[in-house]
């Protein structure tokens, strides 16, 4: 019997995790997986939390969120296929035409 | 299914899970951080099939660890992405970012803690008897009660496959 706690710390933790990659990372590929480590720790809450009420509302939910995905990661990543050929690079810092 | 399986699943996957996004944390190449994400999905997957979520473990192998990972993959190996060099990019991230993420996971943690008795325990395989599949109450609720969504996440992807195609162009 493992509590419905633990999950849900554990999703904290590959959560955070994702914000600290999210910020630390310099790869604009990277940052994006990041992106992806955070929503599947969401996920996991989601499907914790379903188990908890007896319910499938969060699972169908997940779903939702696996498809939103799906089309975000497809959408992302042809605007980084279109950033690298106009900048050539896929370092963030460098990525800076509306800073100055 | 005794108690001691989920116990033992959790543990394994958990830290596996955890090592796993660590190791994407520390690593610099992105076709490494792609393969330590392959390994937090699978784990996470196995994580849904014992909270009884047998479709979405499917799903979260087909389409997470399958079709996205591999789109990663692809797009690493086609824009022939090296090794990202550690720069001192936003000062502000790392000052208010990383204690942020710690602050928002220490809060985290204390409720779910102090809400623990409330939060209960899991039984593996799930709620529902042997006699009724998570499966078919999912099917039923989308098809009959969210059918109009299901039908607009369908034109969303329609929606995405056409801006990725156009984004991805060659005369953009």
């Amino acid at each position: 019997m493992v509590p419905i706690a633990a999950y849900l710390i554990l999703a904290a933790i590959l959560f955070c995790i994702g914000i600290a990659a999210f910020l630390i990372k310099r790869n604009v590929i990277s940052i994006f997986m990041s992106i992806e480590l955070m929503l599947n720790a969401v996920n996991l809450t989601f499907v914790a939390f379903a188990h908890m009420w007896h319910q499938v509302s969060g699972q169908i939910f997940v779903f939702f969120v696996m498809v939103v995905a799906a089309a975000e990661a497809a959408v992302g990543l042809a605007i980084i296929i279109a950033l690298f050929r106009s900048r050539q690079t896929l370092n963030v810092d460098q990525v800076n035409l509306m800073k100055n | 299914m005794p108690a001691a399986l989920q116990i033992a699943l959790f543990v394994i996957f958990g830290l596996l899970a955890v090592a796993a996004a660590v190791n994407l944390l520390l690593q610099r190449h992105p076709i490494n951080c792609a393969l330590s994400l392959v390994v937090v999905m699978m784990s996470l997957a196995v994580l849904y099939w014992s909270l009884g979520a047998e479709f979405l473990a499917a799903a979260q192998v087909i389409v997470y660890a399958g079709a996205i990972m591999v789109l990663f993959v692809f797009v690493v190996m086609l824009l022939n992405a090296g090794e990202e060099e550690r720069t001192h990019g936003s000062r502000i991230a790392y000052i208010a970012g990383i204690p942020g993420a710690a602050a928002l996971f220490c809060l985290l943690v204390f409720v779910f803690l102090s809400e623990r008795q409330h939060l209960g325990t899991t039984q593996i395989g799930g709620y529902l008897t042997n006699a009724t599949s998570n499966i078919r109450d999912i099917s039923h609720m989308l098809f009959t009660s969210l059918l109009l969504p299901f039908e607009v996440t369908s034109i969303l992807i329609l929606i995405a496959i056409l801006g990725a195609v156009v984004l991805a162009r060659k005369e953009l």
